[in-house]
């Protein structure tokens, strides 16, 4: 549906607040279609490096590339085209119908006006995520996992060849945590699309992505690879300081957390 | 594409309830009848917004229609129309009708129309803008500040510009203080509305002391005019007041009703817009601008009219939602149909004194304002 898949390509890129530095010379690059899991502590830099990479934050050194292009020369809106954004937790002060809360997704795309075209879009989408009887109510009436899938449903709807998540899963039931992530895995190979997400639960990230990227402190990328690869008890105690045990279930690895510990306990 | 759904079919990780649903997302079929059933739904929907704006201007009709027949002259309803209409196509049968008409009469009601639709843009925009249900040019200090630059230009006779626009263009001015103020607290991310209202009221409060101690200074001559003003009054217009403010009024309008669909994705959050292609940080600066604009336009003409900017948006969203493209201009109408309501009501309320509209407008602006603190997060907002 959204056509060729896209190049996506991180080189050297840096990124810090004057008192504090936030992400270190972190290098990726993602040249197929596929659902990629980025993991690591809290205040690792997670959602600041998504958030690079399709110029939310500007004040970075280094290149993000699209295709070849350097964003630095793509417009706002051209990006915006090639990359589809879903933030953490989303925000509407006053009531706006689910129909409308998606159809801001369609904003580059469609007219002043709503066509009939932008219309069926939302509607496949809304269907896909078992939405369609919400449409005409009130976005800020819904739950949080009501909130989270429409917030996704308006990232589908801009069919763009990329689309980030920022912890799509979290606030969700372990119900609609599987279905989504199932979901995403899916809709990667479907739609040919790059889907990233930053996603907290190891487990879902270990049975679902085609890829894990593992952030460490202080801000580097630890590791990048297949989930069998990357997932293992070595890793789980380097990067979150915790011990555990991993088996594997599907060909998929599957993490059983134990006890945390302090670098003086060993 | 079939190709990547057989393989889908392979990986065990993909339920059947998933392929399902995907089947939902993928499936380009022809629209049923039913889908067509619920397009239509949607664009009546849609329909029922203009049609609320319809009404909205059949009331603010009929209403300065009604406010026109006030005056010490007995001038029925009709009589007012026809009066009116034999003045656009230039047949005046009654001169004394004209002149109580067209003269005396109009000019406040058209003033009420335009300061209401005004202040209610400024209202919708900024309560989008800022994401905050309590932001109006009055509770934020923009309006205090177009009052006391207007206020310094009047009394002191200090203008930056001079001139023939001083008044206007140190109300513009001085209103842009309080708006460099709420643009950067917006920057500051953990601010809440509360917080954004408190610094707009201590804004407030500083302007309001400068003006006071100009007026101790002033001639005693000028004062009465400022206090009048000091409280929102429609009583001064004049069709040269008039046009100025229509004019500044309404390019302001249009801009932010071109600009309505930016902001729709704007409230959804400064980085889902930006991640939209929308500069959030910009558009909120334009934004806030054209209210100071327009603000100024209004204010150094009618004096402090608070409220109706917090009134007019919010009951809208109540019955059309709080799409802009549709609030804002909704907003207008009912903004202006409130304000002239409101000058009729004080008008009429306790005979033969007149209350200022600025009092009217605060009583209903002021429970609202409450109301609308009390039941915080609520679905209104």
């Amino acid at each position: 549906m959204c056509g060729d898949p896209m190049e996506y390509e991180v080189r050297n890129l840096s990124f810090g607040y004057k008192t504090h530095h936030v992400l270190s010379d972190i290098n990726l690059k993602f040249d197929r279609p596929g659902l990629v899991c980025i993991i690591g502590p809290n205040g690792v830099g997670k959602s600041t490096l998504v958030k690079c990479m399709n110029r939310i934050n500007k004040g970075y050194t280094g290149e993000v590339l699209i295709d070849g292009v350097d964003i630095k020369e793509m417009t706002m809106k051209d990006i915006s085209m090639k990359v589809g954004f879903v933030p953490a937790g989303t925000q509407d002060i006053f009531a706006m119908t689910v129909m409308d809360t998606v159809l801001i997704g369609r904003h580059n795309i469609q007219g002043w006006r709503t066509t009939h075209k932008d219309l069926e879009i939302v509607r496949r989408a809304l269907e896909m995520l078992s939405l369609e009887d919400l449409s005409m109510r009130n976005f800020n009436e819904l739950s949080a996992g009501q909130h989270q899938r429409v917030a996704l449903a308006r990232g589908l709807v801009q069919e763009t060849p990329c689309l980030i998540l920022d912890e799509p899963t979290s606030n969700l039931d372990v119900k609609h945590q599987v279905f989504v992530a199932e979901m995403l895995r899916a809709l990667a190979v479907v739609d040919n699309k790059l889907v990233i997400m930053i996603c907290h639960d190891l487990n879902i990230a270990a049975r679902y992505s085609h890829e894990i990227i593992v952030m460490k402190e202080p801000g580097i990328i630890y590791k990048v690879g297949k989930p069998l690869d990357v997932i293992t008890p070595e890793l789980v105690r380097d990067v979150y300081g915790i011990n555990c045990d991993v088996i594997e279930v599907d060909g998929s690895p599957h993490v059983i957390l134990k006890e945390t510990f302090d670098e003086e306990d060993e | 594409m079939d190709e990547s759904i057989s393989d889908l079919k392979q990986d065990p990780l993909i339920s059947k309830k998933v392929l399902r649903a995907l089947s939902k997302w993928t499936d380009e079929r022809e629209a049923t009848t039913e889908d067509e059933e619920s397009y239509h739904q949607y664009d009546t929907y849609i329909w029922r917004k203009w049609v609320f704006m319809a009404a909205c201007i059949v009331v603010m009709v009929v209403t300065a229609g009604l406010a026109t027949t006030i005056g010490p002259m007995d001038i029925t309803f009709v009589e007012t129309y026809e009066t009116m209409w034999n003045h656009i196509t230039g047949n005046i049968t009654n001169d004394a009708f004209d002149y109580a008409i067209c003269t005396l009469r109009m000019p406040r009601v058209v003033m009420g129309v335009v300061a209401g639709a005004g202040l209610a843009i400024c209202g919708a925009a900024m309560q989008s803008t800022l994401m905050n249900p309590l932001a109006d040019p009055y509770t934020t200090g923009v309006s205090s500040g177009a009052s006391f630059g207007a206020t310094l230009a009047m009394l002191a006779g200090f203008s930056i510009f001079g001139g023939r626009y001083d008044v206007i263009g140190n109300a513009f001015i001085f209103s842009l203080i309080p708006t460099a103020l709420i643009v950067g607290l917006a920057r500051v991310k953990k601010s809440s509305p509360t917080t954004m209202i408190m610094a707009g009221i201590a804004v407030m409060y500083i302007f309001n002391a400068f003006t006071t101690v100009m007026m101790l200074m002033a001639d005693p001559n000028d004062l009465e005019a400022v206090y009048q003003w000091q409280v929102g009054s429609l009583a001064k217009a004049s069709w040269d007041d008039i046009v100025v403010s229509l004019g500044i009024t309404a390019i302001g309008a249009i801009i932010i009703m071109f600009l309505s669909k930016k902001l729709n994705v704007l409230s959804t959050g400064d980085d889902m817009a930006n991640s939209l292609g929308v500069n959030a940080a910009q558009l909120r600066t334009i934004m806030m601008v054209l209210v100071a604009l327009i603000t100024a336009g209004i204010v150094s003409f009618t004096g402090l009219i608070g409220f109706v900017g917090l009134v007019a948006p919010h009951v809208v969203r109540l019955f059309i939602g709080a799409d802009n493209r549709y609030l804002v201009p909704a907003a207008a109408l009912f903004g202006g149909a409130l304000l002239v309501v409101s000058d009729l009501v004080g008008r009429v309320i306790i005979q033969p004194a007149v209350l200022q509209v600025g009092v009217i407008t605060a009583f209903l602006g002021g429970p609202m304002f409450l109301w609308l603190l009390l039941r915080k997060n609520s679905n209104v907002w």
